[in-house]
């Protein structure tokens, strides 16, 4: 590094682009949401309700993306048919 | 912002602002954040005071939000705002962006409400969101200005004196009304409608400044299990403990009355902070509420 | 063509604030700088400015707005004084450690209690290591002409660092003088319009002021380190070519006063330095041989420049109008810090003087003229630091 180095170069201007993630916070995981798609009637209130932007919209119903699922069980608790429920992580 | 914004959630962008921040499982203030960039679009600028918002999407390489931010001293979130918006002023590009403060509630109610109230005076065209999960929780759930009377929190740990909470939550709404703005309001993230609703209606104010206090509840803090996060929202409402009101053309009113208010140990009882209260006691906050009520509608 | 206005110190602030065609100004109003807030809203409510005015409630709120403004590109500017200063000290490092060229005037007053408004460089002196560049001038001229420069100086890409331009309170900021005020078309060829390397931007989302963990968070600092190492020779150029398009030229970082062949030479900061000018003039018509040694750059500190002109002399005297407590006064620590490093160092001594608003008059610098010839000529400083116009306290 050298002073002449022009400051918005390198890392010494402490601004950094939006939407940089390098950890996958789906690791603090310890209950996973399943659904059952036959279930889902599509009402996106979990989707609506995720504090992590967890949840994506489909045609039909929805689907959970897990690598940034912390697994809160929000959406199980929220869901009116049902059709989400936690289980355990490695089992 | 400009035109009419539906709420309904099939009419929302799929796009997610804020994918990948450190907030605890289960965080309601990430469900207004989400939701309320949702309503608002890219063409908004935030500015975040010291928070857990802040602290859970600063630190790089983990910068998720997709919209430009300023982080900013814990006490300043308006009057950083309002510079955003002299700046873009001056530079002529006011009109298509929203400036946006987004502070907890104490950066709002305490140590920031000298620099809100400055904002608010001026008249400076910005839009101030404070989600509250009633106490100081970045650093480790200490009481704060908006923590509800009886409440243990970590410096109001009940102890041989007894000493929780001992005051009443401070009415944000009201001080903020008194400053005669354009638009302001309560909300809570379990009514995402009146929520999105309300805060399309404060992104719409080309006037003047706009408030939003959106209830934001929060595990750790409040200490109950993360998926009743909404469900908890819903029954502070409902038990008619956090009235939602809207400040509008120089009035104040009730925009959701309850027929029936629940029982308000419903609320109380999953929460380890209200576990101290005795039945006497809740009785007693019960009647306080009802009081409340009748003062105001 | 330069005009001449006879006014203050503060109005020509202003008038080097509206040359610079800054965008947003928020400032609060605090004896003795008032002035400045007052002229600048009077500038911007005739249309003489085009700049948005913010009212800010406070000097917290203040830099605050400054922060905000200079985020979205927007060349901004406030003034404060002392316990305005102190108010706002959090955000002076959030500023500074942004990166955002905010440039400040600062009308130096005595810190309460015991209550006071006069001169006294305690209040910007307490800030050194917020990360601000710091001006010191000596008259209107310099005020105005420093304020324009410190822009340009910020707004380096190398730099990018906000900057104080300090001037003594009511010897300055209140006394009249005749000040040419440069035509605008001089200084729009001088300063070109503000346009930062980095800027909020929806159609570039940034995160900005972001956290570092204990991986990275050094670094940052050294990137202000880097950024305060280049002022020095970017501060010589933007002078070179003040002196090119408006004609006039204050030294670089510091001034040396007659100090080619000097034996003794005293350092002052402000207003203090006319003084100095006048008793060095009448010591040298006696053929005594005394320099002077005008600090105008007090962060970063000049240690190069001082070096330089230091190396040759028996002895150096530094005039503070600060103390550090416990200690002594803090130029007087940093100039001994800095000759530290030659081989062989003048005798120091250390002159606290001035102090909320006292006056310091030719009989006192005399003085301290004396003293250091007469350890010049002995060898040895008979005392390190000593209170110049103290009244019957023993010491
Ligand atoms: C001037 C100052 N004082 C204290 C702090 C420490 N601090 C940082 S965040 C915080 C609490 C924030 O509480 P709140 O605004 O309610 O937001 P929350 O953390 O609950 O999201 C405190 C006390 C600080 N950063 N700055
Ligand atoms: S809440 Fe339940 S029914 Fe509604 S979209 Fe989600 S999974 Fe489907
Ligand atoms: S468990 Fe929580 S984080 Fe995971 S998808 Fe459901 S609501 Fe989102
Ligand atoms: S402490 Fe509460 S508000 Fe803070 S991140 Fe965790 S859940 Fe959210």
């Amino acid at each position: 590094m050298s002073p002449a180095q022009p400051l918005h170069q390198g890392r010494l201007i402490p601004h950094f682009p939006g939407g940089t993630v390098r950890q996958k916070t789906g690791s603090w995981r310890i209950f996973r949401p399943v659904l059952d798609v036959e279930k889902c009637n599509n009402c996106l209130l979990c989707w609506i309700f995720c504090p992590d932007g967890a949840i994506d919209r489909e045609e039909k119903w929805v689907t959970i993306g897990l690598d940034f699922c912390k697994g809160c069980g929000i959406c199980e608790n929220e869901c009116p048919t049902d059709a989400i429920t936690m289980v355990k992580e490695g089992k | 912002m400009s035109g009419v914004i539906s709420v309904r959630p099939k009419d929302l962008p799929f796009d997610e602002s804020v994918v990948g921040h450190l907030g605890c499982s289960g965080c309601g203030a990430f469900v207004a954040v989400r939701l309320a960039l949702k309503i608002l679009g890219d063409q908004t600028m935030l500015a975040i005071p010291a928070c857990c918002v802040l602290a859970t999407t600063c630190f790089y390489p983990q910068v998720p939000l997709k919209v430009p931010t300023l982080m900013t001293a814990f006490p300043a979130t308006a009057a950083t705002a309002s510079g955003i918006a002299a700046g873009l002023r001056h530079l002529g590009k006011k009109k298509e962006i929203t400036v946006v403060g987004l502070a907890g509630d104490g950066g709002t109610a305490d140590i920031g409400i000298q620099a809100l109230s400055g904002a608010l005076d001026r008249g400076d065209q910005i839009l101030y969101i404070c989600y509250d999960n009633e106490a100081y929780m970045n650093t480790g759930v200490q009481r704060s200005g908006a923590t509800p009377k009886g409440a243990r929190t970590t410096t109001t740990p009940g102890g041989q004196r007894g000493m929780w909470e001992s005051s009443p939550k401070k009415d944000l709404l009201s001080i903020v009304a008194a400053h005669g703005i354009p638009y302001a309001a309560t909300s809570c993230i379990s009514f995402p409608q009146d929520f999105m609703q309300k805060l399309a209606k404060a992104a719409q104010v080309e006037d003047g400044p706009s408030f939003i206090h959106v209830l934001a509840p929060c595990p750790p803090g409040w200490g109950y299990a993360s998926e009743k996060t909404i469900e908890l929202g819903k029954l502070a409402v409902e038990a008619g403990v956090f009235i939602l009101r809207e400040w509008e053309n120089g009035e104040m009113k009730v925009t959701r009355k309850l027929r029936k208010r629940k029982p308000l140990a419903e609320y109380l009882k999953p929460q380890a902070r209200f576990r101290h209260l005795t039945d006497e006691e809740i009785k007693a906050m019960e009647e306080e509420i009802a009081r409340a009520w009748e003062t105001i509608s | 063509m330069a005009e001449f206005k006879f006014i203050n110190g503060n109005e020509a602030v202003a008038y080097g604030v509206k040359l610079a065609r800054a965008g947003v100004v928020a400032a609060y109003p605090i004896t003795p700088q008032t002035k400045i807030v007052e002229k600048l809203s009077e500038l911007i409510a005739d249309r003489e400015l085009e700049a948005e005015f913010v009212k800010v409630e406070s000097e917290h709120s203040a830099m605050a707005a400054c922060l905000g403004a200079a985020s979205v590109g927007a060349r901004a500017f406030t003034a404060s004084s002392s316990q305005g200063l102190a108010y706002m000290f959090e955000m002076l490092s959030y500023t500074a450690g942004s990166r955002f060229p905010v440039v400040m005037a600062i009308v130096n007053r005595a810190m309460a209690p015991p209550w006071n408004i006069w001169c006294d460089h305690q209040d910007s002196i307490s800030c050194r290591d917020t990360g601000w560049i710091q001006y010191y001038v000596e008259s209107a001229q310099e005020a105005l002409d420093t304020v324009v420069q410190a822009f340009r100086v910020s707004e380096h890409p190398e730099v990018m660092t906000p900057a104080m331009v300090c001037l003594d309170a009511f010897v300055l900021s209140h006394t009249e003088e005749p000040v040419a005020i440069p035509s605008q078309d001089a200084v729009d060829a001088f300063l070109p319009p503000y346009n930062p390397p980095y800027r909020m931007d929806v159609e570039n989302p940034m995160t900005f002021s972001a956290g570092a963990f204990p991986d990275s968070y050094m670094e940052f600092k050294y990137g202000q380190h880097l950024a305060f190492q280049v002022v020095p020779r970017v501060m010589r150029e933007v002078e070179d070519d003040w002196e090119r398009k408006v004609g006039r030229s204050y030294g670089g970082p510091l001034e040396a006063y007659r100090c080619e062949d000097a034996e003794v030479a005293l350092v002052t900061v402000g207003t203090a330095t006319g003084t100095a000018r006048l008793v060095v003039d009448s010591l040298r018509e006696s053929g005594r041989k005394a320099g002077l040694i005008k600090l105008r750059l007090f962060r970063p500190f000049p240690v190069e420049e001082l070096r330089e002109t230091a190396r040759s002399l028996k002895a150096i005297g530094v005039l503070d109008r600060n103390l550090s407590f416990g200690f002594e006064g803090a130029v007087f620590s940093e100039v001994k810090a800095a000759l530290y490093g030659l081989p062989a160092r003048p005798l120091a001594a250390g002159f606290v003087a001035g102090l909320g608003g006292r006056d310091i008059n030719v009989e006192q610098v005399e003085q301290m003229y004396d003293r250091l010839e007469s350890a010049s000529r002995t060898g040895l400083m008979e005392r390190e630091v000593e209170f110049i116009g103290l009244k019957g306290v023993a010491v």
